[in-house]
């Protein structure tokens, strides 16, 4: 047991993770081309064409994963950022740091792609309703987090001041999920429920799952490339990384 | 065009979600990359002229 928490800690350092997140970087990068070209080919050529909502119901191979995709970053990176308050990592700090920016572009496509669906669905671009005005509000803290990173000077000093942004901003992740609940709204419900069967055709459902994963293998890889850059950035003056360098040169 | 990609009506919706959907995808990885280039090329001119101030 105490031998495996030593070799957690040990990823814990810049120097060790770096190489690792090329190699994971790799990885998932691969996996995300063929599940995104398999999902894609689906969506278009083996999905069937909805009797109520015609061509344009395609519209949810992108919008639902992209949503998920702007929860989910959101919660991993709260959990980075409790690890850093907890834990004093500096590793930690940085992936969240890392994420932020692939979060943000998840939660601004989903309320762009929603906009794209809601026009010929419901006659609008935009309605203040629960769910699509707590997503507006994700993407807000989003924001918020990177903002508020950069703008404090003392980059240790950042990182905790806006990982306690992202942990209170966690609740705002429940409201989104349960909000076509919890409120009669004009966004549908739940597509895929936990404790009921899922009211898709299978071919589309199997379809919005393959773009799902390779969403999540894009995320895992630009996590990686990012990570890795802000790294090098915030170790610049490391001998670790001046060496790396001078050995490529 | 293959019929499959006959959006009909929808047309603007569908190729407008996936089409920014696509143009963001493709665009972070190309920025992330020339970020990594920006800061090794950073690093490196830091190492010369840290050297160049020894000699």
């Amino acid at each position: 047991m105490s031998s495996r928490l030593i070799n957690w800690f040990k990823f814990s350092s810049p120097a060790t993770f770096y190489p690792l997140a090329h190699k994971i970087w790799l990885v998932a990068t691969i996996i995300a081309v063929v599940l995104i070209a398999i999902g894609l080919y689906m969506s278009f050529f083996v999905a069937p064409t909805d009797y109520k909502q015609g061509e344009g119901y395609r519209i949810i191979f992108v919008h639902v994963p992209a949503s998920w995709m702007s929860m989910f970053i959101y919660v991993v990176m709260a959990c980075w950022a409790a690890l850093g308050l907890v834990f004093n990592t500096r590793l930690s700090a940085m992936m969240a740091q890392a994420l932020a920016p692939t979060g943000a572009m998840f939660a601004f496509l989903s309320l762009w792609t929603g906009a794209f669906w809601g026009k010929p669905m419901w006659g609008t671009w935009w309605v203040w309703d629960a769910r699509i005005t707590s997503e507006l509000i994700l993407l807000f803290l989003y924001l918020g987090y990177m903002a508020l990173r950069s703008s404090i000077d003392d980059p240790r000093r950042g990182d905790r001041a806006s990982a306690i942004l992202l942990i209170v901003g966690v609740v705002n992740i429940p409201i989104i999920y349960y909000s076509v609940k919890w409120w009669n709204t004009l966004h549908q419900g739940s597509t895929i429920k936990l404790n009921e069967e899922s009211s898709m055709d299978d071919t589309m459902l199997l379809a919005m799952l393959i773009m799902t994963l390779g969403f999540w293998a894009y995320s895992i890889a630009t996590a990686m490339s990012r990570v890795r850059s802000v790294i090098l950035e915030r170790e610049r003056s490391s001998t670790w990384v001046k060496q790396m360098i001078a050995e490529e040169r | 065009m293959p019929e499959a990609l006959d959006m009909g009506k929808h047309a603007l919706y569908v190729w407008g979600s996936f089409g920014a959907t696509a143009l963001f995808m493709i665009a972070e990885p190309l920025l992330l990359r020339s970020r990594a280039k920006a800061a090794r090329k950073r690093i490196a001119r830091m190492a010369r002229l840290e050297q160049e101030n020894d000699q």
